[in-house]
């Protein structure tokens, strides 16, 4: 299968050519000829300006009855006792969703004796219903007692749109969750929005952060999708009013295949990368090991963590954990400094979703500048000793 | 021991981009490259081959330029390979490749275990390991670095979360999806590089795997891209310079009124 060229609007112009990322289009003297290299991924539709292109339909075939799903839901995710703030940000974005639907917004909270104030806390920040699973199978995370609570549950009520969190939690066992229900899921959306059919547009990067995708999910019920951390806005509507429903979870669902044997939490506050509001970054730049300390200095200062490019991890520098990239972790913390690392694509693909990113860097053309919101020419080893000392001084 | 190992063609994201000023895609050498995670999974499952014995098949759904990924692994000492290509395959969402590549692991017959990269790096989904898992009924692990013998029913798996580790006892049959600590893909080797170049590969189509077109491909894809576009360039961008002092100062400042935490 392949995009059609429709030969009457057709001006065969040639731009369709340069875009394909597969070379699958030939402009020739008469005609656009498209391969079978062709992977539908739709660029040359939307730079087609005679609209000439299209894509053939996606599958209507084992759809949903599209008017039984109502409701916006989304899967309210704790740690230690307390609310995430991922689930703050999914319940803002959502009760604008919700509004603009003029549908219901619930969240939904599984897990074991969990606190009376979680449920609250989620109306608080805008849900109008809380559904309450409390079982003990629930109190520790696995994919399959969550997933298959979760698809009963919808299965029963019938939402229309389903959103978590891409924490690791929400992208592990969501994709269960889709695959047993049989419908679409869209990962690590950075954009929602409702479309004028009433579709959930969800919009997330591509291809390392370089392209943005638009996707809507229009026969598979619920919509589903997960939402990168730290980019919706929760809202704190104090006076907002909702109700919490217990349910109960209907026999013989556990299939307790998994055990989980241990939990290990992270004790080194700045190995926690995905969780951190300010990462201070190191790479080859820093020249020793040892001057991984004056990053953990003014990552301890700010309350943040340690990251290092993967030239800093093959050296031996730092554990790997600690690597923001392709193959590392991807952050999006509030702020973001590199420093003294180049900023290889592979690396930036993992934190340009930071709003402020301070790149240190003794060499002007570093591509590090190109995604900075603030570069700093200069030697590191001078820079940084004096920006801590400036902090500590604020401190005093 | 049997061993599958789902690997994919990506482009090289590295040289995917649209033009800032044309608006298009610059697609200027663009080659394909074996997405990194999933030459972690190829060398997780070498791993246990060399440890304990195994007998590994990688398998690729893809078009048919997808059998030099497969050959490149072949040449890393995997044992063997299935190409799974077919014109209808095109246009495949997550659930459409997981529908295809279940298929594939049903025709293979006696797979134990499959690994899966944590995530492909063109569409970053890190969904078609568990939708696999879920199609093929039987438990799965994402994110795992570590993977070691428990008993002879079980695994034991140390999986990397937001806030630490976690360890897992696993039944298998299983899935898992791996990330980089699993371990550094080793090097082809000449004995395996003569293997590779002469293996057969199968190609195995819809009708081989006994799929209706409706199920795979564009047409039996959930989710639909309608629009791609270039992200909103940066316009907040500010170069500070000067003395060391004055860059400080500025830093400072600029880091302030930003009204960024700890400063
Ligand atoms: C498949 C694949 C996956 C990859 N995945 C990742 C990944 O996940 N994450 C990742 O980071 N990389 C990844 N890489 C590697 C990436 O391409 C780069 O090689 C790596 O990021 C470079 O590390 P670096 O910036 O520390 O080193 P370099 O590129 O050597 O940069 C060092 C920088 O420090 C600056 N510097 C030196 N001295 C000073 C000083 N005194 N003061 C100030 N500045 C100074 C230099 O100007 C230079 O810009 C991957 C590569 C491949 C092929
Ligand atoms: N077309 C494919 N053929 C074989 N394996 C695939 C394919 N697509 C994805 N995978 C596997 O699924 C993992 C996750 O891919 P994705 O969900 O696309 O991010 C990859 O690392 C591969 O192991």
């Amino acid at each position: 299968m392949k995009a059609v060229v429709d030969v009457k609007k057709c001006t065969i112009c040639g731009v369709c050519e340069g875009v394909c990322p597969f070379a699958a289009i030939t402009v020739g003297e008469s005609s656009v000829e498209i391969s079978d290299e062709c992977t539908l991924c739709g660029m040359c539709v939307d730079t087609c300006e005679f609209g000439a292109i299209s894509l053939p339909e996606v599958g209507t075939g084992p759809g949903a009855d599209l008017a039984e799903y109502n409701g916006i839901w989304v899967f309210a995710e704790w740690r230690a006792g307390a609310v995430h703030r991922v689930s703050h940000e999914l319940l803002g974005a959502a009760r604008r969703l919700a509004d603009k639907k003029a549908v219901e917004l619930s969240a939904v909270l599984l897990g074991h004796q969990l606190d009376k104030g979680l449920a609250t806390d989620l109306i608080m920040h805008g849900a109008d219903i809380v559904y309450l699973v409390d079982h003990p199978q629930l109190g520790q995370f696995t994919n399959e007692a969550y997933a298959d609570v979760l698809v009963d549950l919808i299965r029963r009520k019938r939402p229309e749109i389903l959103l978590a969190g891409a924490t690791s939690i929400g992208r592990s066992f969501i994709p269960r969750v889709a695959a047993s229900l049989k419908t679409g899921l869209t990962a690590d959306c950075t954009e929602l929005d409702i479309s004028e059919e009433g579709l959930l547009l969800q919009t997330r990067p591509a291809f390392g952060g370089n392209v943005m995708a638009t996707i809507v999910c229009p026969h598979g019920r619920p919509q589903m999708a997960t939402v990168r951390p730290k980019v919706m806005k929760p809202l704190k509507l104090s006076e907002h009013q909702g109700r919490v429903e217990s349910v109960e979870i209907t026999e013989g669902i556990f299939r307790n295949r998994v055990q989980v044997l241990e939990i290990i939490p992270e004790q080194d506050q700045t190995a926690k990368l995905t969780e951190a509001d300010i990462i201070i970054s190191g790479g080859r730049g820093l020249g020793r090991p040892e001057n991984f300390a004056i990053l953990e200095e003014l990552a301890q200062l700010m309350k943040g963590a340690v990251g290092a490019s993967r030239g800093a991890v093959e050296e031996g520098w730092i554990a790997p954990s600690h690597q923001v990239g392709q193959t590392g972790r991807t952050v999006a913390p509030t702020l973001y400094m590199a420093v003294g690392l180049s900023g290889a694509i592979q690396h930036v693909v993992g934190m340009q979703g930071s709003k402020i990113i301070v790149a240190v860097n003794k060499d002007p053309h570093a591509p590090i500048f190109d995604v900075a919101t603030c570069g700093v020419v200069a030697d590191l080893f001078e820079f940084m000793p004096a920006f801590i000392r400036k902090v500590k001084q604020e401190r005093e | 021991m049997h061993i599958a190992v789902c690997i994919k063609q990506v482009p090289d994201t590295k040289n995917v981009r649209i033009d800032p000023d044309t608006h298009t895609l610059v697609r200027q050498g663009v080659e394909s490259i074996i997405n990194p995670f999933d030459l972690f999974a190829v060398e997780g499952a070498l791993k246990i081959k060399d440890e304990s014995g195994a007998r590994v098949t990688v398998m690729t759904m893809g078009p048919p330029q997808a059998e030099e990924a497969l050959r490149e692994v072949l040449s890393r000492g995997v044992d063997e390979a299935v190409l799974l290509s077919d014109r209808a395959f095109a246009g495949s969402d997550t659930w459409a490749t997981s529908m295809t590549l279940s298929a594939a692991i049903r025709k293979l017959g006696d797979v134990d275990l499959i690994f899966c990269g944590k995530q492909a790096i063109d569409g970053d989904t890190a969904q078609v390991g568990p939708e696999l898992a879920t199609l093929l009924d039987i438990p799965y692990a994402t994110f795992v670095k570590k993977i070691e013998k428990l008993d002879d029913q079980n695994l034991k798996v140390t999986r990397q979360t937001d806030d630490g580790v976690e360890v897992w006892k696993l039944p298998t049959p299983a899935l898992i999806t791996v990330i980089k600590e699993m371990g550094e893909p080793r090097l082809p080797s000449l004995r395996h590089k003569m293997r590779a170049k002469k293996a057969q590969i199968p190609v195995w189509g819809i009708a081989d795997l006994g799929l209706d077109a409706n199920d795979v491909g564009l047409c039996g894809s959930f989710t639909q891209v309608v629009r791609v576009f270039s992200p909103p360039r940066r316009s907040d961008q500010i170069l500070i310079t000067g003395s060391i002092e004055e860059q400080v100062e500025q830093l400072f400042s600029y880091l302030k009124e930003a009204k960024v935490p700890g400063v």
